[in-house]
């Protein structure tokens, strides 16, 4: 990542363009921001984006989101698409971890090894705490989450994939 | 050795004709959660289609105004759903295909940093897709009598379709699952289907081309 002083007021703006199905994190938290540059003294800015999943449907709402929270400070604003090296969630900060799981959401547990064969457990229940969980299915309400339930206070809930 | 643009091409037609045959289960899966999966899965295989098919032209004149003749496909993924055994089994035997696609893609320094990008993000995709493809294979070959039936009916309809997609690591992968489903494969000598790399389709191509592609080719041009 390019972080320069010069772009600070950039990545600013950027912590506050939340992710459209996940609003508690930010595209900088999500980690798929991968650059950052700053031109003609400040007044025009690239950001280069990685997407998460080939076929995301929040990919093009993002680009969108993030070039009008960029306009409101820049002229001109370059929003690219880098696919190489793909997203995983090992961009993803504790910081943004802890956010999801306040949020009822399980992080991805542990760092991604490829090739994929360990999917990952969730360390726990993001409602109750208890290490006891089950997995209900495999595919969630969005690309990146899995449905699992707990098997203490027996309540359905969303798991960020190891990816 | 880089992959000449005709095989991307039958890697990106597979990915969109596959996306399309499952987004026709969606409403009708068995359980709610199948539903999601198969959905999951057709928007992976979609965002796949049109990663590589946006580094071969335009996108959107690759996949709506090409005849059928001109789709390069593997026959195996325009293949009808069926029943939900005909779908795993059809999905067994492409992401087994895909996983091979995709791990040589993401492995070759040689071939253009964006449809790189595509399979290295695709490799993992692929990983979940097969986990869940091989685990129903599992559950329904080795189920009750029924299951296990129909699922051989599958397995016996489908394996005349690898011929194109098959190779030493794909039935290295494919026939350990198959045995744990206490499936017999009729062998990998067996009769095969020719390939689609000339044209040559089934009669199925050209029905779900003209659902997938009425739309555009009533509005050409149209945005939204």
């Amino acid at each position: 990542m390019v972080t320069t002083a010069t772009s600070a007021r950039a990545w600013q703006l950027l912590a506050a363009v939340p992710d459209p199905e996940i609003p508690v994190l930010s595209v900088v938290d999500l980690g798929i921001v991968r650059a950052v540059e700053e031109y003609d003294d400040g007044r025009r800015v690239a950001v280069t984006l990685t997407p998460t999943y080939s076929g995301c449907p929040a990919t093009e709402v993002i680009a969108r989101d993030v070039r009008t929270a960029l306009e409101a400070s820049y002229d001109v604003v370059d929003v690219r698409t880098q696919l190489s090296p793909a997203w995983t969630t090992d961009w993803m900060s504790d910081a943004a971890k802890d956010k999801l799981r306040g949020f009822g959401i399980a992080p991805p547990a542990g760092r991604v090894m490829l090739p994929l064969v360990d999917v990952g457990t969730p360390a726990a229940c993001p409602r109750c705490g208890s290490p006891s969980v089950e997995e209900l299915a495999g595919f969630g309400s969005t690309p990146c989450k899995a449905l699992w339930r707990c098997q203490a206070c027996r309540e359905p809930f969303d798991y960020f994939k190891k990816h | 050795m880089s992959p000449t643009s005709e095989q991307l091409l039958s890697y990106a037609d597979g990915a969109l004709v596959l996306s399309h045959r499952l987004s026709e289960w969606m409403s009708n899966a068995p359980t709610v959660e199948e539903d999601i999966a198969l959905g999951n899965i057709a928007l992976d295989l979609l965002g796949q289609a049109r990663g590589l098919l946006q580094t071969l032209g335009d996108e959107d004149q690759l996949a709506y105004f090409r005849d059928g003749q001109e789709f390069r496909n593997p026959l195996l993924c325009e293949l009808p759903n069926g029943d939900f055994a005909h779908t795993m089994i059809r999905q067994l035997f492409a992401d087994a295909w895909f996983a091979e696609v995709w791990a040589d893609l993401a492995a070759d320094n040689t071939v253009d940093a964006d449809v790189r990008g595509v399979a290295e993000k695709a490799v993992k995709e692929n990983a979940y897709h097969w986990r869940h493809s091989s685990a129903w294979v599992v559950r329904l070959g080795d189920g009750t009598d029924e299951s296990h039936r129909r699922t051989h009916d599958a397995l016996d309809a489908l394996w005349p379709y690898r011929g194109e997609i098959a190779s030493d690591h794909w039935y290295s992968r494919v026939e350990p699952v198959l045995a744990h489903a206490t499936l017999t494969t009729p062998g990998r000598d067996a009769w095969t289907q020719r390939s689609s790399s000339d044209g040559w389709h089934t009669e199925h191509l050209g029905y779900l081309l003209a659902e997938m592609q009425s739309l555009a080719r009533a509005h050409p041009g149209a945005t939204w």
